[in-house]
């Protein structure tokens, strides 16, 4: 079976490309990159006009299987990702069953090998339960395919059990993605504290919950000399003590999420429940430094936070209702309108944050159209827009932020290992 | 002026004039509760429900009598007995009362958008009762009223609203209202009793209430819920007496003539003494009665509202 991918915009910034191309793929892997390829193939997309970049790695997703299959599954959220031009995906350990032990993991993996149309991979969790109370097995959790370690959701309180936690994952070699929250600051807030929390009489949610963990699990991270990679940043000081760390040279990375660069607060003001996420969307102040952020490279990924709720979690009373949105089949389409289309970032850059770093921060082959890589490709109408409609979703939630929404970009075709695993 | 809304959710929704039309429309109602036969027919015919999430007596008794005198059938519902125990959705609950041909739902509810999220989803009015820390336009409305009618204006009036600030719907609504009404609003509470970014509302912090008291032509004293379940963010209430009460003494350095609020229910000797709450300042009791008049207004306007959309 081999596919031939003619004239389109070929964008690999891991090769330094950018130009109009054809992409031969045989076998499953991308064959050739070159300038008008004249061969025979199975199939042929003509990718005129269009962009054609290497498939989006969304580090930061919640599949909800196993135990929460009436908000998602791994089949109905891989062909969500397909849609949404994502070909691979980070699944977050806070399922029932969590990814704490390598039982838990194999029961994942094996559903994932029956069920999953793009790949798969699998985070393991810090502690045993995502309790905050004792690390789960890093070196066992690596050996049975977790590709990185993360309590998402929560945050590890104690101070010297995360030291700990960050000089096993150096031991065991696997990288610690950090979901930054004292609660002991947010406590039972629901949305970003300020003039807005006043007016609407909700408890508020401070940066300072979310900057001040920020900081210690980097000074943990420097201690322990471990990678550590800072999930959903999404307030300007968390932006600006990541961007020093950088500059001391210190080995960390980070990602945000498409909703902090392009919804604030105010989508708040009438109590709509599917703005509801935490981190809470914050100021425009904040908009501003997470956009900043992208731009100077300080944010190193965009990543989706796909957290899939039923109706019956979210068409309830704003502080009862979950938190958390769907991301995957909105998040290219949000970074093209937000990014790209306001000129903010370049095809490159914008493919570095959605699919290289990604990559590159997991430690996994992918993020690029070389030749003899897996291709895993997709093809873009870059200027095509699109309105966001609820029964068009097919994520088994449809909690998205962006609903109403005309967003910018559709995605023509998703190639994963060489297969069409989505066609417009 | 026509009033369009089929709800009433918090002032900050309301323009100056909608607020005024609602002022005027309770002044002619006012009258309906001196007469012998204390009853128009206005909303004859009409089922008006209160749904009450959260134990009241006074707020609710008041919507009762008003939706009463205007002819309406009221039934009460409440969340201790009803369906809603057994775990029904507020959305149900209210779409049944809609079935039910029902025309006006009256709610309190203690989470905060509660009857913003009501009303968008019903086509029947409702009217926002109180709902968490966010609104309590009724209540605002009452106090307005009451002022007005002591003092002749709002505009240029200087109002302090001491208590709670933090957790207080009837201080938010009193802010909305009032400054959009042209006065000059100072809050006064302990800091950690004051809620962030207040002072965007137009309205002043402080937290010396002497200070405060020295130029107000109205007070309003907020109930001060001690029992509340928020930590540390208390002060003692002693403290807070000796250092926010309203007593004779502190008032004795105000002007002569300064109105004094109080939503109720009071607490005596924790934040207004008795003298004061009893005495020549007080207008506590008249806001009781002016909330009859205010209320039959405000389910007059949104029943008419609705009806012209029909």
């Amino acid at each position: 079976m081999s596919i031939l991918i003619k004239g389109g915009r070929v964008v690999d910034p891991v090769n330094k490309i950018d130009a109009v191309l054809d992409i031969l793929i045989e076998n499953n892997k991308i064959a050739r990159v070159a300038n008008d390829i004249k061969t025979q193939a199975d199939s042929i997309i003509d990718a005129a006009g269009k962009i054609v970049g290497p498939g989006i790695v969304d580090m930061h997703v919640h599949l909800r299987q196993p135990g929460r299959e009436d908000k998602e599954t791994v089949s109905t959220a891989t062909a969500a990702a397909a849609k949404g031009g994502v070909t691979t995906v980070l699944a977050m350990p806070n399922t029932s069953p969590p990814m704490d032990c390598a039982e838990n993991i194999k029961l994942l993996k094996g559903i994932i090998s029956k069920d999953a149309k793009i790949n798969v991979l699998v985070c393991g969790s810090i502690t045993k339960g995502r309790l905050g109370k004792e690390l789960s097995p890093a070196a066992i959790l690596k050996k049975n395919g977790a590709c990185a370690l993360s309590d998402d959701g929560c945050s590890v309180d104690d101070s010297e059990l995360m030291l700990d936690a960050f000089k096993k994952a150096r031991q065991a070699g696997i990288l610690t993605i950090c979901h930054c929250e004292d609660k002991k600051i947010s406590g039972k807030g629901v949305i970003n504290l300020g003039f807005n929390s006043t007016r609407l009489g909700l408890r508020g949610i401070s940066n300072e919950s979310e900057y001040k963990r920020v900081a210690r699990d980097i000074e943990l991270a420097q201690k322990a000399g471990a990678a550590v990679h800072i999930a959903h940043v999404s307030c300007r000081q968390s932006v600006e003590i990541i961007a020093k760390a950088k500059k001391k040279g210190m080995k960390l990375t980070c990602e945000t999420a498409p909703h902090y660069f392009s919804l604030t607060e105010d989508a708040l003001l009438g109590y709509d429940t599917s703005m509801k996420m935490n981190p809470p969307l914050r100021s425009p102040e904040d908009l501003a430094a997470i956009k900043q952020g992208l731009r100077d490279g300080t944010i190193d990924a965009i990543a989706s936070d796909h957290a899939p709720h039923t109706d019956n979690e979210k068409d309830i009373e704003f502080e009862r209702a979950e938190f958390g949105v769907v991301g995957l089949e909105t998040e290219l389409a949000v970074s093209i309108t937000e990014l790209i289309d306001a000129k903010l970032i370049d095809w490159s850059s914008l493919f570095k944050k959605l699919s290289c770093n990604p990559s590159r921060i997991l430690g996994i082959d992918k993020g690029s159209l070389g030749q003899g890589m897996p291709a895993d490709i997709v093809v873009i109408s870059a200027g095509k827009e699109w309105p966001v409609r609820k029964n068009e979703l097919i994520s088994k939630s449809k909690n998205s932020a962006f609903l109403g929404r005309t967003l910018k970009g559709t995605v023509d075709y998703t190639i994963c290992n060489g297969k069409l695993v989505y066609q417009k | 002026m026509i009033w369009t809304k089929k709800d009433l959710l918090g002032l900050e929704y309301l323009t100056a004039e909608e607020i005024g039309l609602i002022l005027e429309t309770a002044e002619s109602f006012k009258e309906v509760s001196t007469r012998e036969i204390k009853k128009v027919p206005a909303l004859r015919g009409k089922t008006a429900v209160n749904l009450f999430y959260e134990p009241s007596t006074r707020t609710r008794v008041s919507f009762e009598v008003a939706a009463k005198r205007l002819s309406a059938d009221v039934i009460n519902i409440s969340t201790e007995t009803s369906s809603v125990r057994k775990g029904e959705t507020l959305i149900d609950t209210g779409k049944n009362i809609q079935a039910l041909k029902a025309d006006i739902i009256i709610m309190r509810h203690n989470c905060s958008g509660a009857a913003n999220m009501l009303a968008g989803a019903l086509d029947i009015s409702v009217v926002n009762a109180g709902d968490g820390w966010h609104e309590h336009p009724t209540q605002a409305l009452l106090d307005i009223f009451t002022l007005k009618e002591k003092l002749g204006k709002i505009k240029g009036l200087n109002v302090a609203i001491v208590g709670d600030i933090a957790h207080s719907r009837v201080a938010r609504s009193n802010i909305w209202g009032l400054t959009k009404l042209g006065a000059n609003v100072t809050v006064c509470a302990p800091e950690m009793l004051l809620p962030v970014e207040i002072e965007k509302t137009g309205a002043k912090t402080s937290s010396n209430i002497d200070e405060v008291l020295k130029n107000t032509d109205a007070i309003n004293v907020l109930r001060m819920q001690f029992e509340r379940d928020e930590g540390t963010a208390f002060p003692e209430q002693l403290d807070y007496y000796k250092k926010f009460g309203i007593t004779e003494e502190r008032l004795a350095r105000a002007k002569k003539d300064i109105i004094i609020m109080h939503p109720g229910p009071i607490n005596r000797g924790i934040e207004i003494s008795s003298e004061v709450a009893d005495g020549k300042n007080s207008v506590i009791l008249e806001q009781v009665t002016n909330g009859i008049a205010v209320r039959m207004a405000v389910l007059f306007l949104v029943s008419q509202a609705r009806e012209a959309r029909i």
